[in-house]
């Protein structure tokens, strides 16, 4: 199967790539193209210039910068994955990249792209509202940063405009994440995903966060879930009636052949519930 | 419009005059004649057309030629680097991996990359390793076994 035709560009820099979704026609991005050639093969997308980022000097880094990870937009979801960086600050994270796809599409596949497509069955999507992430994008009008609670609009819909360009996702580190995906055994997509952050001082739940990935439109945060948990012990009675809240959250949830709206607003009970049990487990450290 | 493509294939470099949309699995056998990487299902899913591309396993039906422009590929045509057998071809030839031998190129390839991360692989982390290769006969048993006899726990 042949995309059909298009002329190929690659941008030297992030200011190249901008001018050129500016100046071409029809034009779209390529960083993995792991979400995009595919969908070119099936016709699903047919841009009439492709713009390739992946030469992009300096775009793939992945460092610590005081109590964060700063992840550039080109770093892979092997190199997230197999990060002691990420592991060591944010093991949840480390675990949703490793979550994703295959060896073969993590060696391709980029956070940047997986963002911008905003697919809902990604994994990384519910670890960037859960863990607090902020994106920062550069368009025509310059650099802005965007909160994760604020970027997702949508299925595959994000607030990003047509020539904007992500650079970097930035996390706080924190010990107390976790990652866990049901993955549809073919596509290896999540039919759900949950991504818990804890935080725990002197015996009592300070913070908590738990994002749903796969169940909605969007990835969601499991408000109700987690506000529950707050101000008491860790325990896992504490944390069964918290979690049989998190389909509050859900309240539009879709449905395909392998799992209905139902199935998955359950499957997010209990993979929110196993998330949070694994995180608190590293909050106390 | 056209583009020059410059791709270092199994040691050779070479230079191609290739549309955008070509795939980098096309030009591996159509253009360059080497068929031992198979299409399977031309949509990301079997891994069949698994090859590496500086160094890491990839499926190049999901990779524009264009996008390999100046890298190294390495296909199961030079895996071994010269004649015989590598010791991972060499190893599904002894425990019998592979019965009509379609995804045996890919599955050959991404089983060096799972040693090349860590050649102390556990046969769970191999089978796991395994999970963007199909393979339509052998029920994985195998395949499994000759990635296991490769790795170095075999000789623990
Ligand atoms: C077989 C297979 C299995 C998969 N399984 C999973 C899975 O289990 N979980 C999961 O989460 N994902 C999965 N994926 C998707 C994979 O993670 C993709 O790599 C990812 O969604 C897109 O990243 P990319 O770099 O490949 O983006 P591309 O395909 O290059 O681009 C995707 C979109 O994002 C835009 N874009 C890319 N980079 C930027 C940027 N820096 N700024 C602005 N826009 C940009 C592009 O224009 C395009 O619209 C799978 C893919 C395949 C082929
Ligand atoms: S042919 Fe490329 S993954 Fe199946
Ligand atoms: S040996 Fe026939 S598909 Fe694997």
């Amino acid at each position: 199967m042949f995309p059909a035709s298009f002329d190929y560009h690659s941008a030297s820099s992030v200011a190249e790539a901008i001018e050129m979704l500016q100046k071409l026609p029809d034009a779209q991005l390529v960083a993995g193209g792991h979400s995009l050639i595919p969908a070119m093969k099936l016709r699903a997308a047919q841009p009439a210039n492709v713009v390739d980022i992946a030469r992009i000097p300096g775009l793939d880094g992945i460092e610590r910068d005081g109590d964060d990870l700063v992840i550039g937009a080109l770093a892979t979801h092997a190199a997230v994955a197999d990060s002691a960086a990420v592991q060591g600050a944010c093991p949840g994270l480390a675990e949703a990249a490793a979550a994703i796809g295959d060896i073969q599409v993590r060696n391709r596949g980029t956070i940047g792209g997986s963002l911008a497509h905003a697919d809902p069955g990604a994994d990384y999507p519910a670890t960037m509202l859960a863990f607090g992430a902020e994106i920062t994008a550069v368009g025509p009008g310059g650099e802005r940063t965007v909160a994760a609670a604020d970027f997702f609009v949508d299925l595959f819909q994000t607030v990003l405009d047509e020539a904007d360009v992500i650079t970097s996702v930035r996390i706080p580190a924190a010990a107390g994440t976790a990652y866990l995906k049901h993955p549809h055994p073919a596509s290896s997509y999540a039919v759900v995903g949950a991504a818990a952050r804890i935080a725990v001082s002197g015996g009592e739940v300070t913070a908590c966060a738990l994002g749903i990935g796969g169940v909605a439109g969007k990835a969601v945060l499991a408000d109700a879930a987690a506000s529950a948990l707050i101000g008491g012990a860790a325990s896992d009675e504490r944390i069964a009636a918290a979690s049989a809240r998190i389909g509050e959250a859900l309240d539009e949830p879709l449905g395909d052949l392998y799992a209905s709206g139902a199935f998955r607003v359950h499957l997010a009970g209990v993979y929110g519930k196993r998330a949070l049990q694994i995180a608190a487990t590293r909050a106390a450290g | 419009m056209n583009h020059s493509v410059q791709i270092t294939v199994n040691g050779e470099s070479s230079q191609h005059d290739v549309e955008p949309r070509m795939l980098l699995c096309h030009l591996l056998r159509d253009s360059m004649g080497l068929t031992g990487t198979n299409i399977g299902c031309d949509t990301s899913q079997c891994g069949s057309c698994t090859v590496m591309l500086d160094g890491k396993a990839v499926k190049s039906c999901t990779v524009l030629a264009v996008q390999a422009d100046g890298c190294e590929v390495t296909t199961i045509e030079g895996l071994a680097g010269g004649d015989g057998l590598h010791p991972m071809q060499q190893a599904f030839w002894d425990n019998h991996g592979l019965q009509c031998g379609f995804c045996t190129p890919g599955m050959i390839i991404t089983a060096v990359e799972i040693l090349n991360r860590k050649p102390d692989a556990s046969e769970g982390e191999i089978r796991h390793g395994l999970e963007g290769n199909i393979c339509r006969c052998t029920g994985y048993e195998n395949i499994v076994k000759s990635v296991v006899a490769a790795g170095s726990r075999a000789s623990d």
